[in-house]
């Protein structure tokens, strides 16, 4: 019942697309922290070192030279791990980058649970939460390679500062080679009018497996990928909420002032209806990833359950 | 107005017609910070001869014309002393001099803490230690374009308490960042109290030495000196080069010289009146 899917690296492929990118943006600079191996930004470092530059693990200083950059018409793409690249630098990217709303990229991997066996301090599970606080970020959690090739180049090409969030483990590929992305603009993954699951990246993979398996119950679940965060597809999430009727948010994130935090807020004050959410409830530890995602509740079966709590406290 | 590559503003003040300017914009610090209620004005009276050296005589650039490419960039990172810098941009014609009197109110373009929203700032400011890193993009920058500026970025001492300031000063001198020219206002006073009874940082020069940067020290308010200085930093670069320049925070008011109380308050109705007799 549930599908099988093709497993792809989405910090692998970041670095390959920043390799396309090199002579369609002249000004493309490629800002590391001693971690270039695992975020493949070393493919780059090894093909335009004129163009890189490594810090060292000194964050506050990686995000501040990026800024200064920035401010001198380069393009600068940071990267590093998340916890590493926005909880070290946080103030850094708060004055230096989102104050004065300079075109700066920063694109973590190893974000949320699927770090592994490092950790919980290798878990990035605050980083949408500190990130979206920061007023001129956009922000992306792409589903999948195919989503995040498209998210690394719209980054480049539109001005001001962007976080995008990719894993340490390969993913479920979720998108034909065909897909159009489109920055801010929900997208429609499978139509229903009995519950909406709004899910951002692994999560999206895991919401169409929830969705088959209500189908099997007889259930019609919409399911819309929210690959932007920040700015959010108002309108997709209240259409959902007005003709669905319940929601269901599933991300892997902490569940405070992620997705699940941004869904309540829209369906609040708009269109109030049943929220669920499924998320990280606190920190985990080390074990490999598919364990901890079970451990941790981020499986179909979860989100098929808070789908069905969702319908069974509508009104 | 300067023009082309060559290096000066087109400026040609004499030594006693800067220290002319500088009499007029301690003045006009003083007001500002006054009028305003509040703000910096010990690190603002400490910085001003560095200013005005690097504005009235070693920096090109073009008040009518702020983002020209080629310009040397100044960076502010002790942001506080804002009323020291923004006296020396309007001086300099960035925007008119009346526009002090608008210094930390609403919808004015002089905010509390430098923010590039005013014509000649480079770099948003408020939290310490983050200027060098900043000057250090802008310096590798120029290295890209293949373009012959300066970056000069002026830190406070006690800002020199900040982790990323070494961060910075390490990468600087790894990157051959032979075009940043740091200057640290030796001012011996921080926001509490002076430096040696915060955090200890002599040696400070061999700090910095075993960072890999070429040091200098100068009296930080002797105007022949600190040009004497400059050019010497502009001259043989195989390294980046830090200036200490030794200052006196609060310099010229009596009472606010040497005062740690002065650092972030603005002076009554009475040191008001008693401030602008002395620089009369
Ligand atoms: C990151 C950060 N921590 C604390 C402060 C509060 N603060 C403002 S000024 C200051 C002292 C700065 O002293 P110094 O660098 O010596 O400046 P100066 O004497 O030149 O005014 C402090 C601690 C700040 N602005 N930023
Ligand atoms: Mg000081």
């Amino acid at each position: 019942m549930v599908a099988q899917r093709k497993m792809a690296s989405t910090r692998q492929i970041y670095g390959e697309t920043l390799l396309e990118m090199a002579d369609s943006f002249p000004d493309l600079v490629v800002l590391g922290g001693d971690l270039n191996v695992s975020v493949f930004t070393h493919l780059w470092r090894d093909k335009y070192p004129e163009r890189f530059f490594d810090f060292g693990p000194a964050e506050q200083n990686l995000v501040g030279v990026g800024a200064g950059l920035a401010a001198s018409g380069k393009v600068p793409f940071v990267s590093t791990f998340s916890v590493f690249g926005v909880g070290r630098p946080f103030d850094q990217l708060r004055v230096l980058v989102s104050q004065p709303g300079l075109n700066f990229k920063l694109v973590c991997t190893h974000a949320g649970i699927l770090t592994g066996e490092d950790g919980m301090s290798a878990h990035g599970i605050e980083d949408l939460s500190l990130i979206c606080s920061l007023p001129s970020f956009t922000v992306i959690s792409p589903a999948d390679t195919v989503e995040t090739v498209q998210a690394v180049k719209t980054a480049a090409s539109e001005d001001g500062p962007f976080y995008i969030r990719l894993s340490r483990a390969a993913t479920p590929v979720v998108h034909e080679d065909d897909y159009q992305f489109e920055l801010g603009k929900a997208e429609l993954m499978r139509e229903g009018n009995d519950v909406t699951i709004i899910a951002t990246g692994v999560m999206v993979s895991v919401s169409l497996d929830a969705a088959e398996m209500l189908e099997a119950q007889g259930l019609q679940a919409r399911v819309l990928n929210v690959h932007t965060l920040k700015p959010v597809d108002e309108e997709a999430i209240v259409a959902a909420a007005r003709e669905t009727g319940a929601v269901v948010s599933a991300e892997e994130h902490y569940f405070h002032g992620g997705l699940g935090s941004i869904v309540a807020q829209v369906v609040g004050g708009n269109h109030p209806v049943p929220v669920e959410m499924v998320a990280l409830q606190g920190y985990s530890e080390s074990a490999k990833a598919e364990e901890l995602m079970v451990k941790c509740g981020l499986t179909a079966e979860k989100v098929k359950d808070a789908a069905l709590k969702a319908v069974s406290r509508k009104q | 107005m300067s023009g082309g590559s060559a290096p000066g503003t087109g400026h040609t003040y004499s030594v006693p017609e800067l220290q002319a300017i500088a009499k007029d914009l301690r003045r006009d610090i003083i007001q500002t910070i006054y009028t305003a209620g509040s703000g910096h004005p010990g690190g603002s009276l400490s910085e001003l001869e560095i200013l005005i050296a690097l504005y009235f005589r070693v920096m090109r650039y073009d008040p009518e014309n702020p983002g020209w490419p080629d310009r040397d960039r100044f960076i502010l990172s002790k942001g506080h002393a804002s009323p020291g810098f923004y006296a020396v941009l309007s001086r300099a014609g960035f925007f008119p001099r009346e526009e002090l009197a608008t210094f930390r109110q609403l919808n004015s373009r002089i905010q509390g803490h430098a923010h590039p929203m005013t014509p000649g700032v480079e770099m948003n400011s408020g939290s310490l230690g983050m200027g060098l890193s900043f000057a250090l993009g802008c310096a590798l920058a120029a290295r890209l374009d293949k373009k012959d500026y300066m970056v000069y970025a002026l830190l406070g001492d006690g800002e020199c308490d900040e982790g990323e300031v070494w961060e910075a000063a390490m990468s600087a001198a790894h990157h051959k960042a032979t075009n940043l020219v740091a200057i640290v206002d030796r001012n011996r006073i921080q926001n509490d109290r002076f430096t040696d009874d915060v955090m200890t940082l002599d040696p400070l020069d061999r700090k910095w030495q075993n960072f890999g940067w070429r040091v200098m020290q100068t009296d930080g308010h002797n105007l022949d000196e600190l040009l004497g200085t400059f050019e010497r930093a502009r001259t043989r670069r195989t390294r980046p080069t830090v200036i200490i320049a030794h200052t006196v925070k609060g310099k010229g008011v009596s009472f606010m010289e040497n005062n740690p109380g002065f650092h972030g308050r603005a002076p009554n109705a009475e040191e008001f009146q008693k401030a602008m007799e002395e620089l009369a």
